[in-house]
């Protein structure tokens, strides 16, 4: 090269007109005036708000899947799990491996369900409206019918069909259909389980069952390439190994729903979380559902995950709570219920249903407590169809806690209450014998002993005794005078008011007297305003004064007296407490729970449930009283005596009382009510049969096999024979 | 409509011989070279991590293909770098009819993206876009045309004649739909007439017109219930006035770039990056890769980045300065809009401060047909500045 070359500036130069000159500087300026533009946008974005866009990165791209925590289980007194959890292989469906057309179908249902919320909330507002706008309470036809139509739109959500997968969707069809026949349900069931289940959580697996089984197992796992994104976990299911033993009252668990996640019950639940429905499961379930770890997920704009080693918080499994529910006793007191309807239904009883509970009548610890008909639990911890569902609410009620929602008239269980109230009011003296022959007429009306029996006139002891329905009808008549002094002692002792017993729901009770008769009236006479209707028969005559026959058949148990077998139970225990403390008694507060333990038996939390209250009796009256059940229970002509032919009174005296509740256009439901003395291990047993006849032909002998087992004795089933109330 | 070639006093001097074995020799523009060389290696390191999870078993699919890419186009551009641009001069018609044509048979021959829109030719090994290889042939066309007309540049009829063969590419890429490219066409054709000279008076009355023309359009029209775009379209130019963080709504992806640009701080995220390997960004490896390199290299790769642009543009306006004759700087002209339009609106895209356009960002973004067709408009600054230092070798050192 030569020199001219190596001197050469580094760039070729040609000239440049001034034109060109200025209008390449005028670009190069508005280069670098962009150039600074976005120098000053990245600086603002990256390093200005930088923290804020990785806060929100963050929250882009992780999911908190929760994991369950075990649940605790429910032990009896003495530790042996009741309620426990097994594990199971929950098939599951990948939502990432579906084809779109799934995803597609879950927006048009997540609309659908979105549309129907907004019409419901929407007819609601209406229906409030048109409400407030008619003041009168009467309507035209014409306003009759809208208010009717807008009642029944407002009534619910409508429910949503889960629209059905295109007949071009060949791939999941196909799949689905292959699925069906390996664990046991419809190829359409299984795409709306899909659906629903990426309708409530799109990330995450869809369960479409919970229990597949073992063979479901081994062909899924071994067959794996046929059933591209279905996948098998093993889970942690409810389960109920004594099957229908106390379910009622043990409850069942399932997946919280949106409006239970309302209730401050389940204020730290979290949606999808298996939480109890029913029974101790629902009120015990703070302490039994623990805390659920979670798995963050790492996931990307289509919702799925992405492989990542995020921390797992380890779920912390639920407490235990130990019930007074004595095991032993329960199964037992189960099968002697069992016995004493089939026994009934032999003698030609329609009997049906039934309830027992046995309590300690110092402490209230419900030591067995039961319901017939009832029902499998397990069906709950796993998907169930709506048929199943219906044919446990209809027909005959297992659902129904008979032993707390009952709801009955006592029969003649009642009677030591009354005679409780009349001797402390004076209105009779125990030694005073009266209510001789069939039957007492009071008001030109005729009050009839049970079977129209022609009793002799006797004394309170004798009368309670042989449960002579015209001595109690009589005392019913003189206590009409003295105000409400049955009611009275009823509430004091427990019948009429809540017991407190530590479960979700239970039934007040319906003492009659002059104010609720008021109140009755005041319903009769609006629902026929409301409804149109000649007669909403809350009441037989409305309008009618209280009249002293309210008060004789409350006396017997009868009439409008509405109650059951727990409290019951409470009102015999309070007795029985006074009885034992001269006439310083208490009313116990029933219950279930006694103690929460940790996972592994240790002791958390011991549950206290202090006495209601005091009751103060006077002990001579109370003595008599006492007096006469026992003699019912022991003594030649006691209403229940044969029934305990052969049980030794003298180590474990009985204090019984038989009831016959009788029910318009039923046989006759059988109560039998007792207390039995013991220095360590007293017990009251309240058990009823609907439909069973006279208290001591069928509730009474399933008293006596309940006491028996609690006691050791020789379990012997005798069908008494009194045909009294 | 156009005089013959030969009319032109300002056509390029006929080349001797010698220049050409010389130019042979001389060496290509360090400092462009070096741009280009660098923004490659930016383009397979940030394409390697956002794109790793795209094709399952095999990671590397992406990268390889644009290592491919960028060698095929570097092995052009050197290419093209040793012919005399000013030889293309003579193919005017050629290389507009081959313009034409090529984004009409895309209407014929294209297949049907998901969006139905209509870019590609698929050819066995890559789908080859017209409308990108156009952007060189229309700067090409025009920079011929507007040297033809030289002697007439400040008649109006000559900057209408010029925008009427910038307008019917640009309309007919438009309705394919590839907005971006369309606006390309334009940029570079309203550049071509600002770099020959066209007067202030006539350019700002285009600016003018463009700007009523972008109202009606985007504004006055779809508020009349006529859609002179379609709809996407239509949000997604005005989507960045009114982001959004509905994933169905066009401002999701802009809104999701920069939360990606942004949580990448001072030094990006590295393989946390979870914007970008989660594709939360869509069209992270095209359109969008530079939300890639601000998540995972930060503010730092960011400004390297467009450090690089700023090295390459202001390396196009030198190119543009030394040209041996006008067509020279005519090309260059074109080719300098081609890269700050990209590379202004892809960027400005990405940060949230331009409407989302469509357009890619050169040599960054994955592709076939962008990577080459820049390589190839580079290829041709090369060209200009081999024979503009040809000439002076020739002539001497001469200085003004």
């Amino acid at each position: 090269m030569s020199t001219i070359e190596r001197l050469k500036p580094n760039e070729p130069r040609t000239p440049v007109s001034p034109q060109l000159a200025l209008r390449v500087a005028a670009l190069g300026t508005f280069a670098l005036v962009l150039f600074a533009i976005i120098f000053f946008r990245l600086w603002y974005l990256q390093i200005l708000s930088g923290e804020q866009y990785v806060q929100q990165a963050k929250v882009n791209d992780q999911r908190v899947l929760p994991i369950p925590a075990p649940r605790g289980e429910i032990l009896d007194r003495s530790g042996k799990a009741i309620v426990d959890s097994t594990v199971a292989n929950a098939v599951q469906i990948i939502p990432s491996s579906l084809p779109p057309v799934v995803r597609h179908q879950a927006a048009i249902y997540q609309e659908a369900l979105a549309r129907a919320q907004s019409e419901y909330v929407a007819a609601r507002a209406q229906l409030k409206g048109y409400e407030e706008e008619l003041h009168t309470p009467h309507h035209t036809h014409a306003e009759r019918v809208e208010l009717h139509r807008l009642r029944h739109a407002a009534a619910h959500v409508k429910a949503v069909a889960i629209p059905p997968l295109p007949a071009s969707a060949t791939g999941v069809r196909g799949l689905f259909d292959r699925l069906s026949p390996v664990i046991g349900l419809s190829p359409r069931l299984i795409d709306e389980r899909v659906i629903s289940a990426i309708t409530q959580l799109p990330y995450a697996p869809a369960t479409i069952k919970t229990d597949a089984g073992r063979e479901a197992y081994t062909v899924l796992g071994e067959r794996r390439n046929e059933f591209p994104g279905v996948r098998q976990r093993l889970v942690s299911i409810r389960h109920y190994p004594y099957g229908e033993m106390a379910a009622q009252v043990l409850g069942h668990v399932g997946e919280v729903s949106k409006e239970e996640l309302k209730l401050k019950a389940f204020r730290a639940v979290k949606q999808g979380t298996v939480v109890g429905q029913e029974g101790l499961e629902f009120y015990y379930d703070r302490y039994l559902r623990g805390v659920p770890g979670a798995q963050h997920v790492q996931v990307n704009a289509a919702g799925e995950p992405v492989p990542t080693a995020l921390p797992v918080t380890e779920p912390s499994p639920g407490h235990s709570v130990r019930l007074s529910l004595d095991l032993g006793l329960e199964q037992e007191a189960e099968r002697a219920l069992r016995q004493g309807i089939s026994s009934a239904q032999a003698a030609g009883k329609p009997a049906d249903a039934g309830a027992f509970l046995a309590m300690d009548p110092r402490s209230g610890q419900i030591l067995a407590i039961g319901s017939y008909p009832s029902f499998n639990p397990n069906i709950f911890t796993k998907p169930f169809t709506d048929s199943q569902y219906k044919s446990l609410l209809e027909g005959v009620g297992a659902l129904t806690d008979r032993a707390v929602e009952g709801q009955y008239p006592t029969g003649s269980t009642f009677k030591p209450i009354t005679a409780m109230a009349a001797l402390e009011a004076g209105v009779i003296n125990a030694n005073e014998a009266f209510g001789g022959g069939p039957y007492i007429t009071v008001g030109g009306q005729r009050f009839y002993n049970a079977g129209h029996a022609n009793l002799p006139s006797v004394a309170l002891v004798e009368a309670l005794k042989i449960s002579s329905d015209t001595y109690f009808f009589e005392v019913g008549e003189r206590a009409n005078s003295h105000g409400e002094i049955i009611q009275n002692m009823a509430r004091r002792l427990g019948v009429g008011s809540p017991s407190e017993i530590d479960l979700p729901e239970e039934f007040p009770g319906v003492v009659p007297d002059r104010q609720w008769l008021a109140r009755r009236n005041r319903e009769e006479t609006q629902c026929r305003a409301e409804r149109h209707v000649s007669s909403c028969e809350l009441l037989a005559e409305p309008g009618a004064p209280w009249t002293v026959g309210y008060n004789m058949q409350l006396a017997v148990g009868q009439g409008d007296l509405l109650t059951d077998p727990l409290q019951m139970a409470v009102a015999y225990s309070a007795l029985a407490n006074a009885y034992t403390h001269e006439g310083h008694g208490w009313v116990p507060r029933p219950h279930l729970g006694m103690e929460i333990d940790d996972s592994r038996g240790a002791l958390v939390q011991a549950l206290k449930f202090p006495p209601l209250r005091d009751v103060n009796l006077k002990y001579e009256y109370l003595s008599d009283v006492m007096q006469g059940i026992h003699e019912a229970a022991s003594q030649p002509g006691g209403t229940s005596a044969d029934v305990w032919t052969g049980w030794n009174q003298e180590q474990h005296p009985v204090f019984g009382k038989t009831g016959t509740a009788q029910h318009e256009g039923k046989e006759d439901q059988s109560w039998y009510m007792c207390y039995i003395g013991d220095r360590s291990r007293p017990i009251v047993i309240a058990t009823t049969v609907e439909q069973g006849g006279f208290g001591a032909e069928t509730a009474a002998p399933i008293a006596r096999l309940i006491a028996a087992k609690w006691f050791g004795a020789a379990e012997k089933y005798v069908a008494g024979s009194s045909k009294t109330a | 409509m156009t005089p013959p070639p030969a009319a032109s006093p300002i056509a390029a001097p006929r080349e001797v011989p010698a220049s050409n074995v010389r130019a042979l020799r001389l060496p290509l523009d360090p400092l462009l070279t070096l741009a280009v060389i660098c923004l490659g290696i930016c383009s397979i390191v940030t394409l390697r991590a956002a794109t790793a999870k795209f094709v399952p078993g095999n990671p590397h699919y992406y990268v390889t293909r644009q290592t491919i890419y960028l060698v095929v186009g570097f092995v052009a551009m050197a290419a093209l770098a040793r012919i005399d641009y000013a030889r293309l001069r003579h193919l005017m018609y050629g290389i507009y009819a081959a313009l034409i044509v090529s984004i009409l048979a895309v209407f014929a021959l294209g297949h049907q993206t998901a969006l139905g829109a209509q870019r590609a030719i698929e050819f066995p090994l890559f789908s080859f876009q017209a409308s990108e290889l156009g952007k060189v042939l229309l700067v090409l066309a025009l920079a011929a045309f507007v040297v033809d007309r030289a002697r007439h540049l400040q008649e109006p009829a000559t900057t209408v004649r010029v925008l009427l063969l910038g307008c019917v590419p640009a309309v007919l890429v438009i309705v394919q739909p590839d907005l971006g490219s369309g606006l390309v066409y334009l940029a570079i054709t309203f550049m071509v007439l600002f770099v020959a000279g066209t007067s202030w008076r006539q350019l700002t009355a285009l600016l003018a017109l463009a700007a009523v023309f972008a109202t009606v359009v985007l504004v006055a029209a779809p508020a009349a219930g006529v859609h002179v775009l379609k709809p996407f379209q239509e949000e997604r130019l005005t989507a960045f006035l009114h982001p959004s963080s509905n994933p169905q709504k066009q401002g999701y992806q802009q809104e999701e770039s920069k939360v990606a640009i942004g949580s990448g701080q001072k030094t990006g995220r590295g393989a946390n990056s979870t914007q970008i390997t989660g594709n939360y960004v869509p069209e992270d490896d095209t359109d969008f890769i530079f939300a890639a390199v601000g998540e995972q290299y930060g503010f730092v790769g960011a400004a390297l980045v467009l450090s690089l642009y700023a090295l390459l543009i202001w390396r196009t306006l030198a190119v543009l300065t030394m040209a041996k004759d006008l067509f020279g700087s005519l090309v260059a002209g074109g080719v300098l809009a081609m890269l700050m339009f990209q590379v202004f609106v892809n960027v400005g895209m990405a940060v949230g401060i331009m409407p989302i356009t469509g357009v890619t960002l050169p040599l960054m973004s994955y592709g076939g047909s962008s990577v080459i067709t820049t390589l190839l408009a580079i290829g041709l600054l090369q060209s200009i500045y081999v024979q503009a230092s040809a000439s002076q070798a020739q002539k001497g050192r001469v200085f003004r």
